[in-house]
């Protein structure tokens, strides 16, 4: 009954289509599909396999990257032949712009082989003879890994009992150099080895490698090792330290910037030995009458006992009073780089005072008050 | 040329000089005789048993000889053909062994957990067009649960063929060359691995020299 009135309201339509498409083309948008191929009819089409690439595809994408490159390079008016990833980049931001928050949605071009994901070519030769001995395994980058390893674990134990028959044993065992490192996570592991590993498999791989690690002469597979893990890098490298200037009469001095909330604030720090503040022009006491915003200026200044040492000249906008004083403050830490050693550099980073403060105002949302004040809540 | 290649081990008796390879002396030194105890014991391994001392079953060595014979004579025919020969032990202990004794001989091993449909399902397993092997060795037909290996039963459905070493507690019904012997001792281990080794380098040894002849004597010989 419903069909034969989609029928008719549908030939209806048609009709009316039939006469309007004389003067103008119309869609038919509103047309339900009554009849169809069973292709079109089905919905619930299965599990997909992968996608899979072949070398031929993956071969032309890489040509057809090649000539766009040079496509563009001619567009902006720059050298075909040294035009780099960071051009290609900037050019299609200059040519797509697009607002999108999203990074990964916005136009990209980068080399095939960034983009698709990595595949294994065929595992067998022409008479159909797999390249790789444990291929009936189903896992074999994993397996032969694996295999590797107890291999390394049985040479370093043999090692081991030679060194005890010669009573060469070393009562005190060298251990290996890790450094600041941990091992790699799972998916790097599956990046590595271009291969899908279970939760199992990763765990029994770390298992049988802390066991390698605990042995006394396991730093003959120190090189086997450090290829597995990811070094971690210590916080405090990342500090950059501002440059150390002279001025014309000698006096050394370095500037810094700092931000907090939307203040924006910079410090000129000069060895004097005379001890004054000067803010926007003004004194400090008229520019921060109150006491807990002049603490914050102070506070770098008396964690490194170098009161009254320098003269800073700083400079403030934006914000209210203590956020300018808090962007001082980071200011005047950075600054301070400059004069101090790495130790007391890294004393003042634990300490806190080279972190800039990441919090600032929440926005409101629609539906309640304010950002977090929720309407008055009425039974009824 | 091929089907000349082929003929040939066929047309002589013990091509690859099998029976050279070893003794019952060697059997015997390898501990290959010792089974496991009177409770462990399967019903259709009693043929393969000669005695039991104390309870611990004692296998008969001179069929234990004529079946190893029988076995490796057709490992090195497979060998010799071009087959692909799958090595198949779930025993942890002889893992690596088994895995090194395949990589030096050019041939496959699964000394792994053994997924469910390896051999039946193979297209979806491995790829399409994917070859499955020619011949199964089973050092060991037993898995880690003292039941029957999956392989034994999935290798006969896809009409494999089968070498397996026989404990006296292994069903040795479905296997096409049942070798009743040891495979709990490493030294009994060994002398298997090596043993299959020999006669699958040997067997592509010879398989290379008849190539070498025949591509010799080709240009001589108008090709028909």
């Amino acid at each position: 009954m419903a069909a034969n009135c989609a029928r008719v309201v549908c030939s209806l339509f048609g009709k009316s289509v039939n006469f309007a498409s004389s003067t103008r083309p119309v869609t038919l948008q509103f047309c339900r599909q009554i009849c169809g191929t069973p292709a079109l009819r089905r919905k619930n089409l299965g599990p997909t396999v992968p996608e899979t690439f072949t070398a031929e595809f993956i071969q032309k994408q890489v040509e057809e990257f090649e000539i766009g490159k040079r496509h563009l390079a001619n567009m902006m008016g720059e050298d075909p032949e040294n035009f780099t990833q960071e051009d290609i980049d900037r050019s299609i931001a200059y040519l797509f712009p697009s607002g999108l928050f999203e990074k990964r949605a916005r136009p990209l071009m980068k080399h095939p082989v960034e983009i698709f994901p990595k595949q294994r070519a065929v595992q067998w030769g022409p008479d159909g003879r797999p390249f790789h001995f444990l291929f009936y395994t189903g896992k074999q980058a994993y397996y032969s890994l694996m295999h590797d390893l107890y291999g390394r674990v049985l040479k370093v134990e043999k090692h081991q009992d030679q060194l005890r028959a010669k009573g060469l044993f070393p009562t005190e065992p060298k251990q290996i150099a890790l450094g600041p490192s941990r091992w790699l996570t799972k998916e790097e592991m599956e990046a590595l080895l271009v291969e899908p590993i279970s939760r199992q498999d990763y765990e029994h791989f770390i298992q049988l490698m802390e066991r390698l690690l605990a042995m006394p002469c396991c730093s003959l597979e120190q090189q086997f090792v450090m290829s597995h893990r990811q070094q971690l890098e210590a916080q405090s490298m990342h500090q950059v330290v501002p440059p150390l200037q002279k001025d014309d009469a000698g006096v050394d001095f370095s500037t810094a910037e700092g931000r907090r909330k939307s203040s924006r604030g910079s410090v000129v720090v000069r060895d004097c030995g005379a001890g004054r503040l000067t803010v926007n022009g003004q004194d400090h006491l008229h520019y921060f009458p109150v006491l807990q915003d002049r603490e914050q200026l102070m506070f770098p200044l008396q964690f490194c006992g170098l009161l009254g040492r320098f003269d800073l000249d700083c400079s403030v906008s934006g914000g209210g009073r203590s956020s300018q004083a808090g962007a001082l403050r980071l200011a005047i830490s950075r600054a301070l780089l400059s004069f101090l050693s790495q130790s007391e550099g890294e004393a003042m980073r634990q300490a806190g005072l080279l972190t800039p403060d990441p919090r600032v105002r929440e926005r409101k949302k629609p539906g309640q008050e304010g950002a977090r004040r929720k309407f008055t809540w009425k039974k009824r | 040329i091929s089907d000349k290649m082929l003929d040939l081990p066929l047309e002589k008796q013990d091509l690859f000089r099998v029976s050279e390879l070893f003794t019952v002396k060697d059997l015997f030194d390898a501990r290959v005789h010792l089974g496991h105890k009177k409770g462990c014991r399967h019903r259709l391994m009693e043929p393969y048993l000669y005695d039991s001392s104390l309870d611990y079953d004692i296998i008969d060595l001179d069929k234990t000889a004529e079946d190893l014979r029988r076995a490796l004579d057709k490992t090195a025919h497979t060998a010799y053909g071009g087959g692909i020969i799958l090595f198949i032990s779930r025993r942890r202990q002889f893992c690596h062994l088994v895995e090194n004794t395949a990589k030096q001989c050019g041939e496959y091993a699964h000394t792994r957990y053994w997924q469910g449909g390896l051999f039946t399902n193979a297209h979806i397993q491995y790829g399409p067009g994917v070859r499955l092997p020619d011949l199964v060795v089973f050092l060991s037909t037993l898995n880690n649960v003292f039941q029957q290996h999956v392989a034994i039963r999935d290798a006969r459905k896809m009409n494999i063929p089968t070498v397996g070493v026989v404990d006296s507690n292994c069903n040795p019904s479905l296997i096409t060359y049942p070798v009743p012997g040891n495979d709990d001792t490493p030294v009994a281990m060994e002398l298997y691995c090596r043993l299959f080794k020999t006669v699958i380098n040997r067997a592509k040894n010879k398989r290379k020299q008849m190539e070498l002849l025949h591509s010799l004597s080709e240009p001589s010989e108008p090709s028909s």
